[in-house]
């Protein structure tokens, strides 16, 4: 499939998926286009929607096999989008940037000489650098993710530095968000913000897991938010009550349970960003 | 027209246990360009049904979309054919909602009030076939003058669902006959969904009519904002963007098909 000279970009997208939504897979819609719009246009492009394991421990999180299913489902009618069961078929909780490790080994990438710097200029170096066709791989995300690298022992610093320096960030942001001002306050995101990309939402669109899954506890329509064989299965199943809102109620969240005992271990602290 | 099995007692019965049956019938009637028709355009069934139902007053029985008729003369509009087309493949998935074609076949493009009206007479001529059949079944079981009283039968209530831009529109001098707002919530009423950014019940105290008919005017809350709109998919399909999960696949599919919206008219 990968005819000559085309680049293959995956954008993988980590999350809950808890049920997925038409917004998450907005996200990969934006992101093409603007990835199409920006130097990138003749490549091949790959979305991985990759949900969380049950051993992330999130308040109100279902069973993953049920969420997988879902994001399959919801899936079925893209030509490029495709559902991984690896991250959340592992015992333990594993950090973003393993998964992203687990897609594709980093390969170098230019630490912003340039503001000017074009993505053609990426790819040249990439092929030159590297022939094989190895894929360009981004972590795909909205802006809460990015805002998330703030709260205290939910990330470590090495992490956010492997995915923004080895990998790339694509965010979905909304016009008067602050991540750019959030960039530029973060030294380790300011270095490698050449390799951030921010993708305006200009049309905004509030749909989110957490309102889906109220709407559902208060019997109130979920349809035309998420793709309809989800809602299906999501009432066949009756897969969201006050009962499955309460898994998890009282655990901590595997990050900052895993981060903060290997803190306490090391008797050394994580900087945030 | 299967759905009438909502039998209204009279008021006065309503206790507790009956309380179930005492739902007024609601018919919910959005008229539009729908050019195309969007997520956007469904959800506001979605809400208002969600929102009447909650008042514990009214069963929502049907949805109905009429779209606008060709001689409306608005910019881009596609043809009534394809509109209501599209219409068509966007409701496949649902069990309430339909569309109808009689506004956009009428020789030229006519008042919402009328449509309005059209609807309520085809409501009323429904009801009473159903009523003949069914008195005609059970006998003597049901008094002749249930049929005719209308608080006794339960006669269905039509009401005009609206985006909040609508209910702006209201303001705008000669778009609207004071007559015809005036009969739309005193007789109809309206389901109005709101936004963020419009104030509604601004627009409501500004207008001496809205607020004497508030009480016909059922504003409701949508728990998911979106700023989706026919006209930004027209753009983004004009400027070759995804506009994938923002309306139903089959309706971008007859999009591609029929080489609609491919270049923004001058």
């Amino acid at each position: 499939r990968n005819s000559y000279g085309k680049i293959e970009v995956v954008l993988l997208a980590c999350g809950s998926f808890n049920p997925i939504t038409n917004m998450h897979l907005r996200l990969f819609e934006l992101a093409r286009d603007y990835m199409n719009d920006t130097g990138m246009k003749f490549s091949n492009y790959k979305g991985i929607i990759s949900p969380v394991g049950d051993a992330y421990k999130k308040k109100g999180l279902i069973s993953s096999c049920h969420r997988i299913t879902m994001a399959e489902f919801a899936t079925q009618t893209s030509t490029w989008l495709e559902v991984d069961a690896w991250e959340s078929l592992q015992n333990e909780w594993i950090e973003t940037a393993k998964v992203l490790r687990y897609w594709l080994r980093p390969r170098p990438v230019l630490v912003s000489p340039s503001l000017g710097r074009k993505l053609e200029d990426c790819q040249n170096f990439s092929k030159k650098k590297l022939p094989s066709k190895v894929p360009e791989l981004k972590l795909l995300c909205g802006a809460d993710l990015m805002e998330s690298f703030r709260v205290p022992n939910l990330w470590k610093l090495e992490d956010i530095t492997t995915i923004v320096a080895d990998y790339g960030l694509v965010c979905i942001t909304r016009a008067g968000n602050d991540v750019e001002k959030f960039i530029y306050e973060s030294d380790i995101l300011w270095k490698y913000r050449s390799n951030i990309h921010l993708v305006n939402e200009w049309i905004t669109n509030d749909i989110s897991s957490t309102k889906i899954r109220q709407a559902l506890r208060r019997g109130h329509s979920i349809q035309y938010l998420v793709p309809d064989p989800v809602r299906q299965y999501i009432e066949k199943y009756d897969l969201y009550s006050s009962e499955s809102e309460d898994k998890n109620a009282n655990v901590v969240l595997a990050p900052l349970q895993k981060i903060t005992e290997e803190a306490k271990n090391n008797h050394n602290t994580f900087h945030l960003v | 027209m299967e759905r009438y099995e909502v039998k209204c007692a009279p008021q006065q019965d309503c206790d507790a246990s009956t309380k179930m049956k005492c739902k007024i019938p609601v018919v919910l009637l959005a008229c539009g360009s729908f050019n195309p028709i969007t997520n956007m355009h469904l959800r506001l069934f979605e809400v208002a049904r969600d929102h009447l139902h909650q008042t514990g007053m009214y069963q929502v029985i049907e949805g109905i979309i009429s779209p606008v008729n060709d001689n409306y003369g608005k910019k881009d509009l596609a043809a009534a054919k394809h509109r209501v087309a599209m219409v068509q493949l966007a409701l496949q998935t649902s069990n309430w909602i339909r569309v109808d074609q009689w506004e956009s076949e009428q020789k030229d493009w006519i008042e919402t009030v009328k449509v309005l009206r059209h609807h309520y007479d085809e409501l009323l001529k429904s009801l009473s076939k159903r009523k003949e059949a069914t008195s005609s079944m059970v006998g003597t079981e049901i008094p002749p003058e249930d049929i005719t009283t209308p608080t006794l039968t339960g006669v269905p209530e039509l009401k005009l669902l609206c985006g909040a831009d609508v209910l702006k529109t209201f303001q705008t001098p000669k778009l609207w006959k004071d007559e015809h707002i005036q009969e739309i919530v005193e007789k109809f009423g309206l389901v109005c969904v709101s936004r963020v950014n419009h104030d509604l019940q601004q627009y409501i105290s500004e207008s001496t009519i809205l607020s004497q008919n508030q009480h016909n005017i059922h504003i409701v809350k949508n728990p998911v904002q979106s700023d989706l709109s026919a006209t930004y998919i027209r753009q983004a399909l004009y400027q070759g963007q995804s506009v994938k999960y923002l309306l139903p696949d089959s309706v971008i599919s007859y999009i591609k098909n029929h080489h609609l919206y491919l270049e923004e008219s001058k």
